[in-house]
């Protein structure tokens, strides 16, 4: 199983062992990043890190300043695909992280830990991979669960957002009346990559009248900037995955 | 086989599940009444009564593997394997798995389809369930099945939450149970949403 890598903030912060640095080349080939962060050590591995001030746009990553054992587990279930469903693509497969019965528990119990009682009644799961990890985390807390689906396949009456892709547009859709105006919910993915699929869930809820509180997904491409597309809805991610 | 007829008769859970189900007629196309389990899901409750009700049957069957069929067998296999410790794999439209798949192919009313599993996932000897949300011609279960096989795994059972009466009984799909919640609901003009 690959390790996922992620990016090392602040030396302080990143606890983990050190394991074999994975150089993972640039997706959808754009130009390597210019900015190198500080403090970047050769080996990196896993990091759980409280998000800095809330001035700060970097992602939450889950908890306290100590490295949460579950999340190097998490990471090292994951599997990366070299050119899928392209070539130059590194696909972060979160399927094997669903034959880990241990990985998997955990990642649905470091979400739940999160959002309990925090008066969250709407877990809304983008299809497909979101409905894997949408439904337990709202049966574990209460809420309902609505499904965000590809145009057409939901019945009845649906509200639609179109968002941008590389070439071309692509549409979301939730059900009219799945939601009521006032509703705290979280989205849920299991990876954000440009961000275009959650900014177009986050736009749907608020026509609504809900009041998105988090992103949350399992993976993040950090490189892909996915946060920025997110306005002022945070994002919390258990796994950052950069070069 | 219902769930009525395997010690549930007069479990208000049922009620409740079949209650929380939305009939949308003439969807996708006219002369279907669709069986839309999503407001089932807008209810904790009665979706919690869903999940106990497999979880309560296959607890102790050592189930080491949770199949469902993309993308409404995604909702409903997760939260049960996780209950009762077994993997879960999804099964998908063709193209969506990466890495090494084997595919089967199924009927439609109108044409083929495809349905494709890893096959590093599944190991021989395992014990598997196959989770989709209705059961209607059992085309999509049966291919299911067949890729399970295929991989070496022993299906144990077929569970979904909706069926056509047609499954009562003793009724088996490649020789395999089903296992069978609620009937369809009926349309009610009176429902809103």
């Amino acid at each position: 199983m690959q390790t996922i890598i992620s990016p090392l903030v602040s030396h302080r912060l990143c606890l983990a062992p050190a394991v074999p640095r994975y150089r993972l080349p640039n997706i959808y080939h754009r130009a390597p990043p210019s900015i190198r962060l500080s403090n970047h050590r050769s080996t990196t591995s896993p990091c759980l890190f409280s998000s800095a001030a809330a001035a700060s746009r970097d992602s939450e990553m889950a908890t306290e300043d100590v490295q949460d054992p579950r999340i190097a587990k998490i990471a090292s279930s994951i599997r990366v695909i070299p050119d899928f469903p392209k070539p130059g693509i590194m696909f972060q497969d979160i399927t094997t992280l669903l034959l880990d019965t241990e990985a998997f528990k955990d990642t649905i119990a470091l979400f739940v830990d999160r959002y309990k009682d925090k008066g969250i009644s709407v877990v809304a799961g983008v299809e497909a991979r979101g409905f894997i990890f949408g439904p337990p985390i709202a049966l574990a807390i209460g809420a309902k669960f609505v499904p965000m689906r590809k145009p057409k396949k939901l019945p009845g009456k649906v509200i639609s957002e179109e968002y941008s892709l590389e070439y071309g547009t692509d549409t979301i859709e939730m059900h009219v009346g799945a939601v009521e105006p006032g509703e705290r919910a979280i989205i849920i993915d299991d990876l954000i990559a440009t961000g275009g699929t959650l900014a177009a869930a986050i736009r749907l809820l608020e026509r609504v009248g809900v009041k998105i509180v988090e992103c949350a997904c399992v993976i993040e491409l950090p490189e892909l900037k996915g946060k920025e597309k997110l306005g002022e809805t945070p994002l919390f991610v258990l796994v950052s995955s950069a070069a | 086989m219902f769930a009525v007829e395997n010690g549930l008769q007069g479990d208000p859970r049922l009620k409740a599940i079949s209650d929380a189900i939305r009939v949308i007629p003439h969807f996708p196309k006219t002369g279907i009444m669709f069986q839309d389990i999503t407001t089932l899901l807008l209810d904790p409750v009665a979706f919690k009564h869903v999940v106990d009700i497999f979880v309560d049957r296959y607890e102790h069957m050592n189930i080491s593997l949770v199949a469902g069929v993309e993308a409404r067998g995604f909702i409903f296999g997760p939260p049960i394997a996780l209950a009762i410790g077994a993997k879960f794999i999804p099964l998908r439209k063709p193209g969506k798995l990466p890495g090494k798949v084997i595919s089967e192919e199924y009927e439609l009313e109108y044409g083929r389809d495809r349905l494709e599993m890893s096959v590093e996932a599944v190991k021989s000897d395992e014990r598997a369930l196959v989770i989709d949300d209705l059961v209607a011609t059992g085309g999509t279960l049966s291919a299911s099945i067949s890729l399970l096989e295929r991989a070496g795994a022993e299906v144990v059972e077929c569970a979904c939450v909706v069926g056509l009466p047609k499954f009562k009984g003793q009724c088996k799909l490649k020789g395999k149970p089903l296992y069978v919640l609620v009937e369809p609901s009926q349309f009610d003009e009176l429902t809103t949403l």
